[in-house]
């Protein structure tokens, strides 16, 4: 098995030094408990080649058994290069003629609507459709004193708060959400995934425990350039939840996921921090490790467990996560929930299921299994 | 007239099972027991409910009835509110008493209850994973400067406040000496030093006795300045000021001058057989900014290397005050709940003034981190914490870490009898008597102590795998693990938690 490696190169956490490559690297092995509760998977093309979401579905089918039937998602970059540089809004109606007047109006406000339009759906007969999902290319107003970034994420924080029947599920610039209470392929084809061109993409197949039903829990979660998909439950949500509101966001999506999403464009888009030292403090080193660490990094490790200390992820979970330049992968300390990585060619596969990558890539050279609290990080080149 | 009121106990000794070997009356320190031929005599009005005498009788002999002559019974008048009638028809004076708060509040931990897993999340054994209690008081960035050098590595461009690394979110409370015997201290600050937490000076100074044990003491100054010099602060490992207690909030303390022995006058700098008072305010706080200037002052003493932890009771706008607090240099905020226990309390004050800890906590937190100043300030509870289900609520409140002061004591043998005031403390604690304080041994007490706050943190380790969390940062604040069962709502809305079944 070690044999076989191709030269694949990841972030390593743990006691080394911190090397930043271009690629993604594998960490050591190690063993996971099984636990189901949800099936991700993320693939990404790091050179910006772009896969219809075919793939992605039938990989995600292949963990039904991970699912219930109640929720599944999907999370595409570079799926609107029309409108690259508008934010996307995919909104969540429960009343197009009631709601949508009202958003517009919002929208109008704070910006721009370049375009808007019915995100493009299929009826399947096992999913009954809840809301009207729509989306809109919104430039926020140049006069606004605020970075465009911080428009966006205050006008989603607003919509979604006021829960006036319109809820805003993905914002970011050329990517776009797709979720539903279903089973992977319904969802997959109410929202004709096949029809769009993504060098990224996170699926998510939902066993919900905590809110069965509302489309706006299924995953992914994103906020801005930021998705997420989870498989787990956050033992730390009490608190983190906490903590984030503290900066001003608002949790509304009843569901512990959405916090990672928060977490993530706190640290990384407001702090300043690099994605790897966020996902350190989400998934920080134990006390006992850091003691071992020579002077400089004791340092800088313990700072960043004091400073965050109430953003770090307790519980059992694996996350991936992704922005337009790269995937991320990573589990809690104890690795709890399972989280597989495969390589093929250019492209990176994170997953909670080799099977779902072998569906998705039967050629695939590599399945490796990080080792518990090893994050994996892929970055596009170019 | 008035005339005698019925004993608050009675003692009797079998006199088939006692083989009158004395020890009874060579314990007792408020002369219960004596010997009346070959038989004990006994004078239970003298009784305080120490139980020293039953715990040395070899033949458990001894039975002690509270109230064995009671009033008509009476929902309102009890028994407590006609006898301070009496006492102050008698005396003109106010009434002092001992220990915590008397009256029947309900606990509020008790009508708390924890989370555990099942199914969805694994729970964690903590003989097989590690869970982490290790706890850093003190002021911690809200964000942080981490650029990458060249090669990789990380440099941290944040210059970070020193902390106070506990092993175990358990400290021992301020209980000066004084109040307390030398060998109470001793005992206490050896365990401390085992168990890699800390321990509070109190308000009487550092005996010499205590400098190897100086790396775990908190040096506090209060309003009375007694022990305060540069050597003390330095000494300490982190320093606390005393605004107030909260077995008696908003006002100030009292050791009568016959407790004030050589050692004693020595330790507090104060002449021999004098009166310490302890004045309600600080002669030098009448503002919040005044208190900003003094943990100023004393960070500027000693470098800005220690921690500066300010105490204050729970009083009704706690939360406003904790957060003027947090915009001084100060490191830590500890709230001292209505039910803390003291030497010596007015009643009045003891039973009837403050809020209990566990909303104090709460709206604390609640207060910092909506004005997103939770980092600037840890949280330390006191008052009542009476196991690890406490210090566990607690913590899923808000708070950091907890003070200890009854529970230690009760490690060490004390019995709660609400008599230390006397200075006749039966188990060498509350005393300053030579042959009192005799009694109890600085290597056996630590022991116990040490034994207590092991227990403890065990405990708490495994309600942190049961709730399936391996570090108790992840606990802190973390109220969705908590319910309220047979709170009321406005109860359950400051505390911020749901019902049962909710
Ligand atoms: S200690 Fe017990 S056995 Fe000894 S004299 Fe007193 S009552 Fe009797
Ligand atoms: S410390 Fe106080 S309450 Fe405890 S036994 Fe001694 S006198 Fe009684």
């Amino acid at each position: 098995m070690e044999g076989n490696f191709l030269p694949i190169v990841f972030i390593l956490s743990g006691i080394t030094p911190i090397r930043a490559f271009p690629d993604c690297l594998e960490a050591e092995g190690g063993g996971s408990t099984v636990m189901t509760m949800c099936g991700i998977i993320g693939v990404m093309d790091k050179s910006r080649r772009t896969m219809d979401g075919s793939g992605i579905r039938q990989a995600l089918s292949m963990m039904n058994e991970r699912g219930s039937g109640e929720g599944a998602g999907y999370a595409a970059y570079g799926i609107y290069p029309d409108y690259r540089d508008c934010y996307a809004l995919h909104v969540f109606f429960d009343d197009v003629h009631e709601n949508k007047p009202l958003l517009d109006s919002a929208l109008a406000q704070w910006g721009t609507i370049e375009h808007d339009e019915a995100i493009p759906t299929c009826d399947r007969p096992g999913l009954r459709a809840v809301h009207t999902p729509w989306r809109y290319f919104f430039k926020p107003d140049p006069s606004l004193a605020a970075p465009e970034d911080e428009i966006v994420s205050a006008l989603v924080m607003q919509v979604n708060a006021a829960r006036r029947g319109a809820l805003i599920f993905s914002s970011g610039k050329d990517l776009g959400v797709f979720k539903a209470g279903g089973w992977p392929e319904d969802v997959a084809d109410f929202y004709r995934i096949e029809d769009y061109e993504g060098y990224i993409w996170l699926a998510h197949n939902r066993y919900p425990t905590n809110t069965p039903g509302w489309w706006g829990g299924a995953h992914p979660f994103n906020l801005l350039d930021w998705s997420v998909v989870h498989n787990g439950e956050i033992t730390s949500y009490g608190t983190n939840r906490r903590y984030i509101e503290s900066f001003g966001y608002t949790c509304t999506m009843f569901t512990d996921t959405e916090v990672i999403a928060y977490l993530i464009d706190l640290m990384v888009r407001r702090h300043g921090l690099d994605i790897d030292l966020a996902v350190r403090a989400l998934a920080p080193p134990f006390w006992e490790e850091i003691g071992r660490m020579p002077a400089a990094e004791r340092e800088w490790n313990s700072a960043l467990r004091l400073a965050y200390a109430s953003a770090m992820m307790n519980g059992p979970f694996a996350i991936v996560a992704a922005n337009r330049d790269m995937m991320i992968g990573f589990t809690d300390r104890g690795k709890l929930r399972p989280m597989v990585v495969g390589e093929c060619d250019d492209r990176l596969y994170i997953s909670s299921e080799e099977a779902a990558i072998r569906a998705m890539e039967p050629r695939v050279e590599s399945i490796r299994m990080p080792a518990a609290g090893e994050p994996v990080i892929g970055r596009v080149i170019a | 007239m008035i005339g005698s009121l019925p004993p608050r106990y009675r003692i009797s000794v079998d006199p088939v099972r006692c083989m009158e070997c004395g020890r009874c009356i060579e314990n007792c320190a408020y002369g219960v027991f004596s010997r009346d031929g070959d038989r004990i005599f006994v004078n239970s009005r003298n009784c305080t409910a120490c139980h020293r005498c039953i715990a040395c009788c070899p033949r458990d002999a001894i039975s002690l009835e509270e109230h064995p002559c009671d009033y008509r019974s009476h929902p309102l008048w009890t028994r407590e509110a006609r006898e301070a009638i009496y006492n102050q028809a008698r005396t003109g004076k106010i009434i002092l008493a001992g220990m915590g708060n008397a009256l029947d509040y309900p606990a509020i931990f008790d009508r708390l209850v924890l989370d555990a897993c099942q199914v969805t999340n694994p729970s964690l054994d903590p003989l097989r994973e590690p869970i982490e209690v290790t706890t850093h008081l003190g002021k911690k960035p809200a964000s942080l400067d981490l650029r990458r050098r060249e090669g990789g590595d990380v440099e941290l461009r944040t210059r970070l406040t020193p902390n106070l690394r506990i092993e175990t979110p358990i400290m021992i409370g301020h209980m000066s000496y004084g109040a307390i015997s030398l060998n109470a201290h001793l005992s206490m600050a050896r365990a401390a030093k085992e168990t890699g937490t800390f321990m509070g000076t109190g308000e009487g100074g550092l005996h010499a006795a205590l400098h190897p044990y100086q790396d775990q003491m908190i040096v506090q100054v209060a309003s009375g300045r007694f022990g305060v010099n540069i050597d003390y602060l330095e000494r300490g490992a982190a320093i606390e000021i005393k605004i107030g207690q909260g077995a008696k909030p908003g006002i100030g303390g009292h050791l009568p001058g016959e407790k004030v022995c050589a050692d004693i006058s020595r330790t507090r700098m104060i002449p021999e057989g004098s009166d310490a008072i302890s004045p309600a305010p600080h002669h030098d706080i009448y503002s919040i900014e005044d208190l900003a200037q003094l943990v100023r002052g004393l960070k500027e003493a000693t470098e800005w290397k220690k921690p500066v932890f300010v105490k204050i009771a729970a009083v009704h706008n706690v939360a406003a005050i904790a957060a003027g607090i947090a915009r001084s240099p100060a490191d830590a905020v500890v709230i001292d709940g209505f039910r803390g226990g003291t030497g010596a309390a007015p009643m009045v004050f003891r039973d009837h003034v403050g809020i209990p800890i566990e909303a104090a906590v709460a709206s604390v937190d609640k207060k910092l981190r909506d004005q997103g100043i939770r980092n600037e300030l840890s949280v330390i509870a006191s008052g009542g914490i009476r196991g690890s289900a406490d210090l566990a609520k607690a913590i899923a409140l808000g708070a950091d870490a907890v003070y200890i002061g009854t529970a230690a004591l009760v490690a060490m043998g004390c019995r709660v009898c609400g008599n230390c005031y006397r200075g006749l403390c039966p188990w060498g604690i509350a005393t300053q008597r030579p042959d009192l304080v005799a009694r109890l041994n600085p290597d056996e007490a630590s022991n116990q102590v040490a034994n207590l706050i092991r227990a403890w943190t065990l405990e708490l380790s495994e309600l942190l795998g049961a709730a399936g969390i391996n570090s108790i940062e992840s606990l802190r604040g973390n109220r969705d693990r908590l319910r309220g069962y047979m709170l009321d709502e406005g109860l359950m809305q400051v505390l911020d938690v749901r019902g049962v079944g909710a």
